[in-house]
């Protein structure tokens, strides 16, 4: 049993930004981490990657190595490799490293697991060959590794950012089949003075939309009817854009219509969500300084609400601050002071999000798919299936589940249960905050039984 | 059975050990994540699906999917949360143990 003032979920943006805070100010933390290094997703092994490796993935990913430097302190422990599978107020966070398991127990907790992307149901989805394009640039960040034939899918400008990126490695996408309509831009236009405070973000996705182009990368607009096909793996995409068919040819498709909180850890311990319209899917309950509905835990970063790296590196010091306030290591006039300037700057890093998210919306075919589709990867129940369970008086989730066995699988539901959500709710008119969402109990991910006697032991000792 | 892979690596090898995938030898990169250099090797299908058999390869690679499990020396594991060893043995999960947690 290892004990902390703070334990911190999750060595990405929020959870190392929140570690060297709190331990500048006094605090012990522990900080746990799946990963062999720390950076999560969007800095994945940042910390380890060569000059040529950072030059290709550009400077927004190399702003992470400071971060990863700022861990060596001796009041930060960063477990690396452990895998949290329950989490408990009063007992602590149950995790395995290398499938030996130990309690970690603090006098606050900080969640901060960050996002996924958003589950994109398409007909095909499930076939070898197609992969999240967070997933491409993970092969990047990670192995230096890029995928030679690809098509990127959907919206938004993670999908500018990828395709320059595999340009750099000298692979440049086939095509990138964009999902968003003109009208989905000019009703963005409508935040456009509130973007100009986020001018950054949209200079930068100009700059990437100019290599795109200049990289000779052909893009298709407002694209529907898109379906991946194949057989024993993905062969093609074939959409339909501008009132003409397209189906091109490839082994790599590459997906994307936004990120989600990765909100599992958070739901298990009963921190309330609610549904964010603009955002389009469930965010955590907290207040300013990320402090959820149950005492001693605390959420911050992607994995509270998605607000991208900066905001979710500003919003893990405000945390760490306040619980240094409220352990007593800190005044609150001293937490005030200190809160101002990361104050000033996430209303900066927030400003671009309302126009991005308008004029980069979830593909609604991918929201609401087709009775055919599958959503859930793990058991492969299809939309069709949710559909006809709402028929039959299926109001919940988690009715849903004990019906067709989504969400059942391995992934207890990460990537099948917002389109559950989305499809009860509107087969059964209702909204998704009334429909509500899977129940999720520990353990978070699988583990074994050996895993679990050992737990007992480690919490008599 | 080595396929040409869509996948490319951009930088120069370590040291490449033996592992076996599914009753065939490859030489994947002492250390590389599992299921990136089995990607480079051109593996189409990691594993196959409990429900329907249908073929699968990783997903997410950030251990959020599940659909990059394995069995390693009998214990199914995420290939993506995983480094390749020397003379490891790696076959697709059993039919019916699916790591249905």
């Amino acid at each position: 049993m290892l004990e902390a003032d703070l334990v911190i979920l999750g060595a990405g943006a929020a959870g190392m930004a929140a570690a060297r805070t709190a331990a500048d100010n006094g605090l012990s933390v522990v900080l746990l981490d799946e990963q062999r290094q720390p950076g999560g997703q969007i800095y994945r092994n940042v910390g380890k990657a060569g000059a040529e490796r950072l030059k290709l993935l550009g400077s927004d990913y190399a702003a992470g190595k400071p971060l990863v430097d700022a861990l060596t302190h001796p009041a930060i422990t960063h477990l690396a490799t452990a895998i949290a599978w329950q989490i408990d107020v009063k007992s602590g966070i149950a995790c395995s490293i290398d499938g030996r398991a130990s309690r970690v127990v603090g006098r606050r907790y900080l969640l901060a697991t960050g996002a996924i992307e958003r589950p994109m149901p398409l007909p095909g989805w499930t076939l070898p060959g197609v992969m999240t394009a967070g997933a491409a640039q993970i092969l990047l960040k990670q192995s230096a590794i890029v995928c030679t034939d690809a098509v990127l899918v959907g919206s938004g400008p993670l999908l500018y950012l990828v395709a320059a990126q595999m340009a750099r490695a000298g692979s440049p996408p086939l095509a990138i089949v964009e999902t968003q309509t003109r009208r989905d831009l000019l009703a963005a236009m409508r935040h456009g003075l509130g973007a100009l405070r986020g001018w950054r973000y949209l200079a930068k996705g100009i700059v990437l939309l100019s290599e795109v182009r200049r990289a000779g990368i052909k893009r298709h607009v407002a694209a529907t009817d898109i379906a991946i096909d194949g057989k024993e793996m993905a062969e093609a995409v074939s959409f339909t854009a501008g009132g003409k068919q397209y189906r091109i040819e490839c082994s790599t498709v590459l997906l994307h219509h936004g990120v989600v909180p990765n909100n599992s850890a958070a739901r298990s311990v009963g921190i309330l969500h609610e549904w964010n319209r603009r955002q389009r899917c469930f965010v955590s309950r907290r207040d300013e300084w990320g402090r959820t509905n149950v005492a001693e835990l605390f959420v911050a970063g992607d994995g509270s609400a998605i607000g991208g790296a900066n905001a979710a590196v500003i919003s893990g010091r405000l945390a760490a601050l306040e619980i240094a306030r409220e352990l007593g290591v800190i005044s609150l006039t001293e937490r005030d002071r200190k809160a101002v300037s990361l104050n000033a700057s996430l209303n900066c890093e927030l400003a671009a999000r309302p126009f991005l998210d308008r004029a980069y919306p979830p593909f609604a075919a991918a929201v609401l798919p087709a009775d055919g589709t599958i959503i859930c990867r793990c058991e492969e129940v299809t939309a069709g299936e949710i559909r006809r369970f709402a028929g039959l008086g299926c109001i919940g989730p988690n009715q849903a589940k004990a019906f067709s066995r989504a969400g059942m699988g391995p992934c207890q539901g990460r990537y099948c249960g917002l389109a559950v959500t989305e499809l009860l709710a509107h087969a059964n008119r209702l909204t998704q905050d009334e429909t509500g969402y899977y129940r999720i109990r520990p353990p978070l991910k699988p583990v074994t039984l050996g895993e679990l006697a050992a737990i007992a032991d480690d919490t008599s000792n | 059975m080595k396929a040409v892979s869509p996948f490319r690596h951009l930088e120069e090898g370590d040291v490449l050990v033996r592992v076996v995938f599914e009753g065939s030898e490859y030489r994947l990169r002492k250390g590389g994540n599992l299921a990136a250099e089995l990607l480079a090797a051109g593996i189409v299908a990691i594993r196959k699906t409990v429900v329907s058999a249908a073929p699968r390869n990783p997903y997410c690679m950030m251990g959020a999917c599940h659909d990059c499990l394995v069995s390693i020396d009998g214990v199914t594991r995420q290939a993506c949360m995983v480094e390749v060893q020397e003379d490891m043995t790696v076959s697709m999960p059993p039919q019916r143990e699916n790591g249905n947690a």
